[in-house]
């Protein structure tokens, strides 16, 4: 079994006065692909941003290669190779495409080359002098996890690179996904949408009013559906 | 001599020169204006305080070291920026996170202090700086002296070259990139707080840049940005706050439209401005460059 890569304990974190996690606990090993599922404001996103450190304050444990990441700076987190894609997806629009795609800096050896992005996603090298925010929303969300495939980084925090997109896209993302673990990176995905999670993870965090209150493995999910529909409320 | 509407082409184009003067000193100081906007969201109201630290530091060089107009141009800016910088990362980093009008208070309140000790160590009657480059073309419309040529030419590189290193160089596309959404640049691995501390150093560094220029034209002394820098405001509001080309363009057009009024309406040359200023704000309150966020 592959190391842990990821080890969250006892983590809580507030947005100003209101207090959103009350103790998280999970963990990733290196290669896995995890989601962490659960409605509305169970504190999926923010459970991501304070492991990017984003959030202003958090207590507990992150661990990541087995350091402790809670007293650092979001700028020194993802220098130690852990990467973001926002919900909101964070396109910014005085960058065209390639700028955009080539913003975050290389803080390890070992990602993609801009040539074998362009080849995951040709889409946006037919747009590379396009403002970023003119794409479409399913390019704009590919553009959006292209560019953390350059940095080198080995964990990504995937936050809903599914919502609002067109079934087709959503395929694809999902293709896209799969691609990704077969190369080796550490996904961390949050996700609504079950179906789509199913088909691509290796494990599932259910995650309620801040805490993560069970874990499905795959192989588990189909005996597990009536437990997963009631969490999730479909 | 040909004559424009009772106007001798002297004055006219005397005028005109002395409008494209004006405008590349509002284009440099409200496109350092520009930038520490759209970086720190704060009003840099100290500009004018640190235009006249140039000019002083250019003057102190060559009175106390004998340093040269040309090595002042390089050497000023620095040490006026580094002051800036020292600036930012005493006082105003720290209320980034507040009102608009906290930083409008502090810098405001940090210029009269600076302007004040100037005053108080140096006087407010002004002292000449040599002009480096005497003499001057007669273009047979008018004479054209080489030094103030010069300084519109000198005044367009500076501008163009802050444009291309903002929109077309990969600082530059950090810098635009933070100026949107500090918190994703910085979640990508970047030091956004030195970024700004760096920025708000350039700022400086360009307002700095303008007063070593203005020295041989102006007298240098402590009040010297007073003036300057409430039409630089009203440049950057009518280019529209954060617009890097919006100043440029700004800048250079109100000089001109300013020295035009000197010609046709003189009593209202100083004014005339602050009347574009509210047009403009009445048309296209985000500024002609602006964009509405």
């Amino acid at each position: 079994m592959a190391e842990t890569l990821l080890k969250v304990a006892g983590l809580q974190a507030w947005y100003g006065e209101s207090h959103i996690l009350h103790g998280v606990d999970f963990e990733i090993r290196r290669g896995e692909l995890v989601t962490l599922l659960g409605r509305n404001g169970a504190g999926k996103t923010t459970t991501l941003r304070s492991i990017m450190g984003i959030l202003g304050k958090r207590t507990g444990s992150i661990a990541f290669e087995g350091r402790e990441t809670t007293g650092m700076t979001s700028d020194h987190i993802a220098r130690l190779g852990i990467a973001y894609c926002p919900e909101e997806r964070g396109i910014f629009s005085s960058l065209n495409v390639d700028e955009n795609l080539r913003l975050p800096p290389v803080v390890k050896p070992g990602g993609l080359s801009i040539e074998e992005i362009y080849k995951l996603f040709p889409n946006l090298l037919e747009r590379r002098y396009s403002q970023g925010t003119k794409l479409s929303g399913g390019e704009q969300q590919m553009l959006a996890i292209g560019r953390i495939l350059r940095t080198g980084a080995t964990l990504l925090l995937l936050d809903e690179p599914t919502e609002g997109l067109a079934p087709v896209i959503v395929q694809r993302i999902g293709e896209i996904i799969r691609q990704l673990k077969s190369r080796g990176f550490t996904i961390l995905l949050v996700e609504q949408n079950f179906h789509f999670a199913a088909t691509v993870a290796d494990r599932h965090y259910v995650m309620e009013d801040g805490r993560v209150i069970d874990t499905v493995a795959s192989s588990d999910v189909q005996q597990s559906i009536g437990k997963l529909q009631s969490y999730l409320g479909v | 001599m040909f004559e424009l509407l009772g106007i001798p082409p002297q004055a006219l184009f005397g005028q005109l020169l002395l409008g494209l003067i004006n405008g590349a000193f509002y284009a440099m100081l409200s496109l350092g204006l520009a930038v520490i906007f759209g970086m720190l969201n704060v009003i840099n109201f100290t500009h004018g305080a640190q235009y006249m630290m140039g000019a002083f530091a250019a003057w102190l060089l060559l009175g106390i070291l004998d340093v040269p107009f040309w090595a002042s141009l390089v050497i000023a800016p620095i040490i006026v920026g580094l002051f800036g910088i020292v600036l930012e990362k005493l006082l105003l980093k720290r209320i980034y996170h507040l009102d608009h009008l906290y930083g409008f208070l502090l810098t405001f309140g940090l210029a009269l202090v600076i302007e004040g000790l100037f005053q108080w160590k140096w006087g407010s009657s002004g002292a000449p700086y040599p002009n480096p480059i005497p003499g001057g073309f007669n273009l047979g419309f008018m004479f054209l002296p080489t030094y103030r040529g010069f300084v519109v030419l000198a005044a367009l590189v500076i501008c163009l070259a802050t444009w291309y290193g903002i929109e077309r160089t990969k600082l530059g596309a950090y810098l635009r990139a933070a100026t949107e959404n500090p918190t994703l640049v910085r979640a990508f691995g970047i030091n956004v707080p030195r970024l700004i501390t760096l920025t708000y150093g350039l700022g400086v560094g360009l307002a700095a840049l303008a007063g070593v220029l203005a020295a041989p034209i102006q007298q240098v002394s402590a009040l010297m940005g007073v003036n300057l820098v409430l039409v630089v405001f009203a440049v950057v509001v009518i280019g529209g706050m954060g617009s890097i080309m919006g100043s440029i363009v700004t800048g250079f057009g109100l000089g001109l439209i300013e020295g035009l009024t000197k010609v046709f309406y003189p009593p209202a040359s100083n004014t005339v401005i602050f009347v574009v200023m509210a047009l403009v704000l009445l048309i296209k309150p985000a500024g002609l460059f602006g964009q509405t966020k």
